[in-house]
């Protein structure tokens, strides 16, 4: 079942980021602030408009996730490439420093 | 080469200061990203999806070994060790902060270089051959002109909001190099009866969503008149073109709809108000800027033929890329080079911080000090003595620019695609490197001959795939890449918008279809001498479609 998470880039480099349970942008989506319902889903979407008015991260976006074991598998091949890095440079993006998720 | 003055420094100078206050306001909040988006993108930053990008323009895809050798240490220092060419003959930098951005654009004007106007609705980078002073067949250099629009389009006060983008693209010889007729202005520098540089115009072509052939409008334009008509073109635009819908705001669709003899008169009326201006070019003008791009005094290098027979004979190799990359030149004694960014497997346009200091030195030892950015995603080298092709050769071996497939089926235009574009709808680099893997054998390809594949990944079509003898676009359908293919699409003089051949074909099924067509192509040809192109033109779709999709028939 699809879940979902807040996931944005960081203003300063337009590192790709997603908002963790702490509250805190996180570089990778292993803890990421998961919503299961509704409300949850409308929170997700409040706590993007206040990041973007703090000037933290742009270009903020609820998206759909897969939970597969302790995994977060995004949906969409998009959110996924952003997860990791360019498919053709795997010695660039998060995937270079973290080779485990595919 | 074109030289800054005093106003071009000062302009460009100006507008980094600027850039770096409007950075600094955003970085501490004082701008919002709504109020700074548009100033970040007049500055040739995008966000893309895995972090910012910098588009920095080149003009008429003209480069020395300064240059050249900047781009790379901004490759080395700012980003990932390398830069993307684009089919706009600019260069990309795909991981840059925003907070260093400022320091790139300083670096950019310290070599006369800039990233304006290379985003937004205004007149973008001024495009021309890339073989522009050197071809054999040229009948006029088009970079100083291209020069004159891009000094006349930058910051024009008048042009700065236009309905949508606006982009000119120019060629001095009938052999349309710089696909003039996809562009929405597009000159044609020739000369007439009389021996009178002039310009035949075009309006209206274009990509994207909706691909357009552009129209003739004016089969000669006198030299002077290049920007009161250009003025009378892009004003015409500017107030009739669509600003309700983005899809159909650009020119090609005010042509389209308005009609070619209607939009002609309108722009006629308008020319004939202004044509008198301080907009008409004086002679001494163009001769001025003409002079920057005198051609280089070539020292005469007749040994170099004779020398030549016997390297080809004892390398098979180099004699293949002599015979591919290397083309006439004006001056006998001379060829002009291209260097193949399509390494078999490689990433199309990709060159590493090295590759560009390689091509900085040997440009500067060898071919005057020149360096070209190609539409088709390679480096040219313009004037080489045909008596250096051996040592040239042998130094672009060194770091993989040796590739010998310039205008073969492995000199792929691609797109960045959804591995780095945040617009892209699916992959296009991994679909280029597998077709160029499964082609790659250097005798297969020969015998294929001529071909241009072309592949976007999305709509907007930045691959080109319209004008690719095989165009491949890939779209989202159903959560999975899904690649349509074109045939017979051509961005040459005898400019055609390929033909979708039917259903799309899946990540796995591509490579196999595109062989698929490919052998169709060699069972059907005449001979080796009719290219693919010319063989669908002969026969048209339906033996490609028969071999595409009786096949797919059969197997289900």
């Amino acid at each position: 079942m699809s879940v979902k998470v807040l996931t944005a880039n960081r203003l300063t480099d337009g590192e790709v980021v997603w908002l963790g349970a702490n509250g805190e942008w996180l570089e990778h989506i292993d803890g990421a602030l998961i919503a299961r319902h509704a409300e949850a889903v409308d929170a997700l979407e409040e706590a993007g408009k206040s990041a973007i008015k703090s000037n933290l991260v742009i270009d903020v976006n609820v998206i759909d996730v897969e939970e597969r074991g302790t995994d977060l598998y995004p949906v969409r091949l998009r959110e996924r490439i952003r997860q990791l890095g360019p498919t053709i440079r795997l010695d660039l993006g998060k995937q270079a420093e973290k080779p485990k998720a595919a | 080469m074109y030289r800054y003055d005093e106003f071009d420094h000062a302009f460009v100078s100006a507008r980094v200061e600027q850039f770096k206050d409007q950075v600094e306001r955003r970085l501490s909040g004082e701008l919002t990203e709504e109020q700074f988006r548009p100033l970040r993108l007049m500055n040739g930053v995008y966000l893309q999806l895995h972090a910012y990008m910098l588009r920095v323009a080149v003009p008429y895809g003209t480069l020395s070994s300064r240059q050249m050798h900047k781009l790379a240490h901004i490759a080395r220092r700012y980003d990932r060790g390398y830069g993307h060419f684009t089919t706009r003959q600019n260069i990309q930098y795909n991981w840059p902060a925003l907070k260093d951005i400022p320091a790139v654009l300083d670096e950019l004007a310290s070599v006369e270089m800039h990233a304006l106007q290379t985003s937004g609705n205004c007149i973008r980078n001024v495009t021309a051959d890339h073989f522009a002073g050197a071809a054999a067949d040229e009948v006029g250099d088009p970079r100083p002109y291209a020069e004159i629009l891009r000094q006349w389009s930058s910051m024009h006060p008048e042009f700065s909001y236009l309905p949508r983008k606006f982009k000119i693209a120019v060629t001095g010889a009938d052999r349309d190099r710089a696909a003039i007729q996809v562009h929405d202005i597009g000159l044609h520098l020739k000369k007439n009866e009389a021996g009178e540089l002039g310009f035949a115009v075009y309006v209206g072509g274009g990509q994207g969503r909706t691909p357009m052939v552009a129209k003739k409008i004016r089969d000669f334009l006198p030299v002077e008149d290049l920007l009161t008509y250009t003025t009378a073109i892009v004003r015409v635009y500017n107030l009739s073109g669509r600003r309700d819908n983005k899809y159909k705001a650009r020119i090609k669709i005010l042509v389209h709809e308005t009609g070619t003899e209607e939009i002609t008169r309108q722009i006629e009326a308008e020319w004939q108000a202004i044509k008198e201006t301080d907009l008409k070019l004086p002679q001494e003008d163009v001769d001025a800027i003409d002079t920057y791009f005198a051609p280089p005094n070539l020292v005469q290098r007749p040994e170099g033929w004779s020398g030549l027979a016997a390297a080809r004979k004892a390398d098979h190799a180099f004699s293949a890329w002599v015979d591919q990359n290397v083309t006439p030149h004006k001056n006998p004694d001379y060829g002009v080079v291209t260097i193949s960014l399509k390494p078999i497997g490689g990433i199309p346009g990709d060159a590493t911080d090295a590759q560009m200091d390689l091509v900085a030195d040997i440009a500067e030892k060898f071919s005057y000090d020149e360096i070209r950015v190609s539409h088709e995603q390679n480096l040219v080298l313009p004037h080489v003595a045909i008596a250096d092709l051996r040592i040239v050769y042998d130094l672009l071996l060194t770091d993989g620019l040796a590739t010998a497939n310039a205008g073969l089926i492995t000199d792929i235009i691609s797109c960045p695609g959804l591995d780095y574009c945040a617009l892209a709808t699916a992959r296009s680099i991994p679909v280029a490197q597998r077709i160029s893997e499964r082609f790659g054998n250097p005798e297969r390809q020969a015998d294929i001959g001529e071909l241009k594949l072309k592949i976007s990944g999305c709509i907007n079509a930045c691959g080109h795939h319209h004008v690719g003898h095989i165009g491949i676009l890939g779209v989202e359908k159903k959560g999975e890449e899904l690649y349509q293919i074109s045939l017979g699409g051509s961005g040459d003089e005898i400019c055609t918008i390929g033909d979708i051949t039917g259903r799309g074909f899946s990540s796995e099924e591509i490579v196999d279809a595109i062989e698929t067509i490919v052998d169709r192509y060699l069972e059907i040809r005449t001979d080796k001498e009719e290219t693919f192109l010319a063989t669908y033109r002969r026969v048209g779709a339906a033996p490609f479609k028969d071999a595409l999709y009786s096949e797919v028939a059969n197997a289900a």
